[in-house]
């Protein structure tokens, strides 16, 4: 195997500059969001107080799940000493960073009070899991930028396994916390399982595979360099594992609620009468986001390779926000049971599901936290060295039995 | 005086002995009932001022206040309740009932096979185990000594995790800018509000809350629970309560009769 060259990217053609512009005006809009959303207050976006969390905790929770899960590549090369991976590992430790900022940033802007960040990291309640996760989030920051530090410089190069390893066993817990947010709500029928926890880990393994896989085909197509097949085929091949065991995992939940006849209300509103939510799980979340992946990843003609393993991750992605969308939107409108077998009806509307059209600050806003996740990306592979120069097939012989 | 008359006589006097005697007991028994009526009724109407406090001293857990809501009395269409307690805390309409504060709402249930109907207020329940403290990340949601669940409107960061756990949607996001907000309830925008309780009117000695002197079918009680002695214990105590979602544990303050 040949000596791998990793070099940062020129970063001077007008396309470069290009990417970078439109990243701005999408974060300036996000910003442009966020001041109108504090000024006017909520009332402004599609939230109320039945449909609590909206588009932003879609986008939020979509890049910080799908962050623990970029970080997967770097882990199979430090902890599973797959060192076919390890050249991938660097980008993979800076993607984790930047979606886990970008997903953090709208989480705090939507808040009610963001001005007030520094009560959230100086009154602690340790029995709240959203505590937690403000540990855990800041924490994951702070180990994999450790971990990234021992994959760039020779001299603590040693550490990279210990590191890798933390920053794994961390990510684990990170989404189980993410995932628990939801678990341990009692209050909602669409809540309350042990299964939201392990879901969520497998959902970060798909997601955050998909969003690498697209943003490793962009770098080496952009700036000309060579990728081959043997590298792509690895990791569609992967992808594809990760699709299925969250398909696994969401008939497996909903299953279970299925047999559950407290839970039939629920679940015939998700799966057959809920309108627009229905029509999210069946199209988005089952059809585009994990049957035709699935198909495209496992019956790929191979001169087309590439452009297959990308529309399959672009789709992916477009089943995470739907897998979120259905999760947290469907999960909110569907009405609570104040008594088994009365219908309920007021004036805050009991008994009725509940109305939600996100507005435009709200995608705004959703879509600046991916702009800022990107664009740090992008200056990244500018100022560091993450990639190598070529990832040709010569490079992945000695892998290949 | 022949034995007769001495008799009859001896007869008189006892009977009129008698006589005194049932007046007596007339007296003791009505002297009883008397006390015995108002031992019962001396808690509901000496509560408030058994129960005042000073200001300065600090709430106990000795008191667990709550509410019992008789939902036979509650009358449909009524809204009573709801008025009093927005006048009561200065909330307004303001971009309609999906965003605007509702600390108590009018319920209307109708049993889907029988088709009965009744109807009851909902408000925080103030459990013992409140889901909205547990999740709060800073400790903003919070539950007083004696019971009542409150938000700390300066350390609230507007996460809302709180509505999303609690079970009876009993707790509004401030969706817009307040203004003219009246000294007894602190309110902002992107903070999360609900029912205090009318804590200032607790504090205070009043011995009730809004909704509870409001309403004219006097369908719902405030007094502690705590109390054996308080009109609502002896009424939980003689026709029971049940408490709302009792499957989860949490132990609501506010219990209802007649569902």
């Amino acid at each position: 195997m040949k000596k791998l060259r990793y070099t940062s990217i020129d970063g001077k053609s007008s396309s470069f500059l290009a990417l970078l512009g439109g990243l701005g005006f999408f974060i300036l809009l996000g910003f442009i969001a966020f001041l109108q959303m504090e000024h006017e207050g909520h009332h402004i976006t599609g939230m109320s107080n039945q449909v609590i969390w909206g588009l932003p905790h879609v986008f939020a929770i979509f890049l910080i799940v799908a962050a623990s899960g970029a970080l997967n590549v770097a882990s199979i090369a430090s902890v599973f000493n797959q060192k076919f991976y390890k050249p991938l590992a660097k980008l993979s430790a800076v993607l984790a960073i930047a979606l886990l900022v970008g997903g953090l940033i709208v989480l705090l802007l939507d808040l009610g009070r963001p001005d007030r960040l520094i009560v959230a990291i100086t009154y602690y309640n340790f029995k709240s899991i959203f505590t937690w996760n403000i540990l855990l989030y800041t924490g994951f920051i702070g180990i994999v930028g450790v971990y990234l530090w021992t994959m760039m410089d020779w001299q603590v190069e040693k550490y990279t396994r210990i590191a890798g390893t933390a920053a794994f066993i961390w990510r684990l817990i990170l989404t189980t916390g993410t995932g628990s947010i939801f678990g341990f709500l009692v209050s909602r029928q669409a809540y309350d399982a042990a299964i939201m926890a392990p879901m969520f880990v497998i959902m970060s393994f798909s997601f955050g595979l998909a969003i690498y896989l697209l943003v490793l085909l962009a770098s080496y197509s952009w700036t000309g360099r060579e990728l081959g097949d043997y590298v792509v085929n690895r990791l569609k091949n992967l992808l594809g594992v990760f699709i299925a065991a969250t398909l696994y995992f969401t008939l497996a939940y909903h299953l279970t609620n299925l047999y559950a006849t407290e839970h039939h209300g629920v679940e015939a509103y998700i799966l057959l009468n809920g309108g627009a939510i229905t029509a999210i799980f069946w199209i988005g979340q089952i059809l585009l986001g994990s049957i035709v992946p699935l198909a495209l990843l496992y019956c790929p003609r191979p001169a087309r390779l590439r452009k297959m393993t990308g529309i399959a991750s672009a789709l992916v992605i477009l089943g995470g926000f739907s897998t979120l969308y259905v999760i947290l939107i469907g999960g909110q409108s569907f009405p609570m049971t104040l008594i088994p077998g009365y219908e309920a009806t007021s004036t805050f509307s009991d008994g009725v599901i509940a109305q939600y059209s996100p507005s435009i600050w709200e995608f705004m806003l959703g879509m600046g936290g991916v702009a800022i996740a990107l664009i740090i990306v992008t200056l990244a592979l500018k100022i560091f060295r993450l990639i190598p120069e070529s990832l040709d097939d010569n490079f992945a012989k000695p892998h290949q039995s | 005086m022949n034995p007769i008359d001495q008799n009859t006589d001896m007869n008189q006097k006892s009977t009129s002995k008698l006589n005194k005697i049932d007046q007596y007991r007339r007296q003791f028994v009505g002297g009883t009932v008397a006390a015995t009526a108002g031992l019962a009724l001396a808690p509901g109407l000496l509560l408030q001022t058994v129960q005042a406090k000073p200001a300065e001293q600090a709430v106990s857990s000795k008191n667990r206040w709550g509410l019992l809501i008789d939902t036979t009395k509650c009358a449909d269409g009524c809204n009573d309740c709801v008025t009093a307690c927005n006048q009561e805390h200065g909330l307004r309409e303001i971009h309609g009932p999906a965003t605007d504060a509702q600390w108590i709402r009018t319920v209307k249930l109708k049993n889907k096979s029988t088709g009965h109907t009744l109807n009851m207020p909902m408000m925080c329940q103030h459990c013992e185990n409140p889901p909205c403290v547990d999740v709060c990340p800073t400790g903003a949601s919070f539950k007083r000594e004696d019971g009542i669940v409150l938000v700390d409107k300066h350390i609230c960061i507007g996460c809302r995790y709180c509505m999303m756990a609690c079970p009876y949607k009993a707790r509004s996001f401030i969706h817009e800018t307040l203004t003219d907000q009246l000294p007894v309830a602190p309110r902002g925008k992107g903070t999360v509000e609900a029912c205090t309780l009318c804590m200032h009117k607790v504090d205070r000695g009043d011995g009730t809350t809004a909704c509870a002197t409001a309403c004219k079918e006097k369908a719902i009680t405030f007094g502690d629970l705590n109390d054996k002695n308080s009109l609502i214990a002896k009424k939980l105590a003689t026709n029971g309560g049940r408490q709302l979602r009792a499957e989860l544990g949490l132990n609501p303050g506010v219990r209802y009769q007649g569902l």
